[in-house]
């Protein structure tokens, strides 16, 4: 089970957004992951989550391993969507 | 703590300074500020460990809590900060991969953790994006707590290190380095770094017995680990069998009364066996670094390296804490000369305070002269200290890292500068001092002509003169074999700057490294060297070689040396020239 989602914001996936999907992502039941096409991260590690240097406009993917949390895959793709309320109108 | 039942371990690395020396490891961790431990845990002690590491993180986490619940909500950039950290503290890539490394390798969770840590760390440093390497230090600083939990009051400062040990070290910097007691220590090894490295001068003009770039030291070794160093040979044997602890002993013996002989002949004069007299200087440090120079029959410091007092001070001297320094030298010195080195900072110097700007290849950078001709001001300020202490003694102005004729020009136009707001401030001090520059670029080395008509003396700084030819980094491990002062390109372009500068008839001193060790003399006297100059420690040896020296023959050499193509061939051809003369080395049988 997967969504597809875009980096908004203009500082990209830094450590506060990845520090917040990482505590989302820890109430999975299984792991949750984040790819860019090239790297998977798991996203419940601020520090594995970094890695991916995903920068303003880079296409996401978030993945569940249970069907059971998709309500988490949900949250994590608003939180996307929501610029990781760092927009500016 | 249960130790695995030990075995003995033969290490190659890299020959630092020669001698032998026997005695229990003392592990000093990555960073060098603290001393971490690396033991065994044994299969019923390793949950035991686990949850020690768990208790740890708990309280470092509950600590931390406190602190943002203390914090005043509306710095919100340190809030997010300090948010960010909470969530690290139980992240996968640290949390877990600890408690994985410790119950895989069974091993203490100090080590555990500074190994993980360590690991996140350099990868991202290694990403290029500033943000995420910046995002390094968040790992440094959550992990720095949890191991002040870990460590509770057993937190022991190197600086503190004052047993007959032998020192294990990933890398040592030349500001730890000068932390340690190092005279209380017996010898000391390293995974990182090279002969020339910052931490081998160190240890050289200590005379400590040492071996580099031993690759996993740091991995093999236990505290309190039975060792035998062996510098001459680059060799580390760890926990040595009865037999081997009985050679070592025997040539430990050897070896001291060898050194023995060779310094009570420290105080003659070095003068080659046809007559001819030469200087041999020492370089130093400290001011206090002149006791050992004159102790080992120095004539004068050939190379006096300023970035001490400035690191020391974790700031830039002032005009007046600079004259005092270097007043005294040039008085405790006096009528000998002291040759003063400019600022010098450069990659393995780096200090946050005086340069904050993080550079990607700092030995190609911002460095030296090119850092002083940017900041003219502290600049000016040495300078002026340099002249004024020169009204006291024997002084010369040497500059270093210069690459192209502009730079000298604006170096000159300094000086002036700084010598007229002296006559107007009415200050004492001698204007006529001999200015000179380190040859040890080599765009420098190719104009050495043109150069040598605008200065009163070279110096060949052949550190970085190898370095900068070769392109090779010397405190890298994986290519450190690379680096040879012999190579024939690095000695055709000595040549040349020797020829420029008896065209031009000023003086050459030699003050890199490779001037203190014996199986280059013989090519370099030939060249037309006078005046060496090296660590302290190396002065004895090489004096007595040049007392034993034909000078008529090395001229010779050096100029059927060109024959030869390869380092292997040069070197074997001088072997075999100067057998006789060339220092016993017991460990070649």
């Amino acid at each position: 089970m997967s969504l597809k989602t875009i980096v908004l914001n203009e500082l990209g996936m830094h450590a506060r957004p990845a520090a917040q999907i990482a505590k989302m992502a820890m109430n999975a039941e299984k792991n949750i992951w984040l790819s860019d096409g090239n790297n998977q991260a798991d996203a419940s590690s601020i520090i594995d989550i970094l890695t991916l240097c995903a920068q303003k406009g880079s296409r996401i993917q978030i993945q569940a391993e249970s069907s059971r949390d998709e309500a988490v895959l949900e949250q994590i793709k608003s939180f996307f969507d929501d610029g990781f309320g760092e927009l500016t109108e | 703590m249960n130790h695995v039942k030990p075995r003995e371990i033969v290490l190659k690395g890299i020959s630092g300074s020669p001698g032998i020396c026997i005695g229990k490891a003392y592990l000093v961790d990555r960073e060098g500020v603290n001393i971490i431990e690396r033991y065994s845990v044994s299969d019923a002690m390793v949950t035991k460990e686990v949850d020690r590491f768990k208790n740890a993180v708990a309280r470092a986490k509950k600590e931390h809590a406190r602190i943002i619940e203390a914090l005043d909500k509306d710095v919100s950039e340190t809030l997010n900060i300090l948010e960010t950290h909470m969530a690290l503290f139980k992240d996968k890539m640290l949390y877990g991969k600890t408690i994985d490394t410790i119950k895989n390798e069974q091993i203490n969770a100090e080590w555990a953790l500074r190994k993980v840590s360590s690991q996140v760390k350099l990868m991202f440093q290694q990403v290029d994006d500033s943000y995420l390497q910046a995002r390094a230090n968040d790992i440094v600083q959550v992990s720095d707590k949890i191991m002040a939990y870990l460590l509770g009051t057993r937190d022991i400062k190197i600086a503190d290190i004052n047993k007959r040990v032998i020192i294990v070290a990933y890398d040592l910097s030349p500001v730890d380095a000068s932390q340690i007691q190092l005279e209380r220590i017996k010898g000391f090894v390293t995974d990182r770094g090279g002969k020339d490295s910052h931490t081998g001068i160190v240890a050289k003009s200590l005379k400590i017995p040492s071996v580099f770039g031993l690759g996993r030291a740091t991995a093999s070794i236990n505290n309190d680990d039975i060792l035998i160093v062996d510098g001459s040979a680059g060799l580390l044997i760890i926990n040595p069998e009865e037999d081997t602890l009985f050679k070592y002993e025997g040539r430990l013996a050897r070896f001291e009364a060898y050194r023995a002989d060779i310094e009570r002949e420290s105080h003659l004069p070095a003068v080659t066996r046809d007559g001819v007299a030469l200087n041999l200087m020492a370089n130093i440090e400290l001011v206090e670094d002149v006791v050992s120079a004159k102790d080992n029959g120095a004539s004068g410091i050939g190379l006096f390296r300023t970035e001490f007092l400035y690191l020391d001070l974790e700031r830039f001297p002032t005009e007046e804490e600079m004259l005092v320094k270097y007043k005294e030298l040039a008085e405790s010195m006096n009528p000998q000369p002291v040759t003063i080195r400019t600022l010098d900072i450069n990659g393995d110097k780096f200090n946050p305070v005086i340069d904050p700007v993080e550079e990607a290849n700092p030995s190609l950078g911002l460095r030296a002269v090119r850092f002083c001709l940017e900041n003219e001001d502290i600049f000016i300020t040495q300078i002026k200290a340099i002249l004024r202490a020169a009204a006291f003694g024997n002084i010369k102005l040497l500059i270093p890292m210069i690459s192209c004729m502009e730079e000298l020009i604006q170096v000159k136009n300094i000086v002036r500068k700084a010598v007229m707001e002296l006559e107007r401030d009415d200050k004492v001090s001698n204007k006529d001092i001999p200015l000179g520059i380190m040859i040890e670029v080599p765009s420098a080395a190719l104009m050495a002509d043109e150069l040598a008509r605008e200065v009163d003396f070279f110096s060949i700084g052949t550190n970085d003169l190898v370095q900068y030819s070769m392109a090779i980094d010397r405190r890298n491990r994986r290519v450190a074999h690379l680096y040879q002062a012999l190579n024939p390109a690095v000695l055709k372009m000595i040549k040349m700057i020797f020829d420029a500068a008896q065209k031009n008839n000023i003086e050459v001193v030699m003050c890199g490294e490779m001037a203190g060790d014996p199986i280059n003399i013989p090519v370099l006297l030939g060249f037309g060297l006078k005046n060496l100059s090296m660590n302290a420690a190396s002065i004895p040896v090489i004096k007595k070689m040049i007392r034993a020296m034909d000078l008529g023959k090395a001229r010779k050499l050096s100029e059927d040396l060109f024959q030869f193509t390869t380092v292997r061939e040069i070197t074997r051809f001088i072997q075999e020239g100067f057998k006789d003369i060339l220092p016993y080395r017991d460990t070649e049988d």
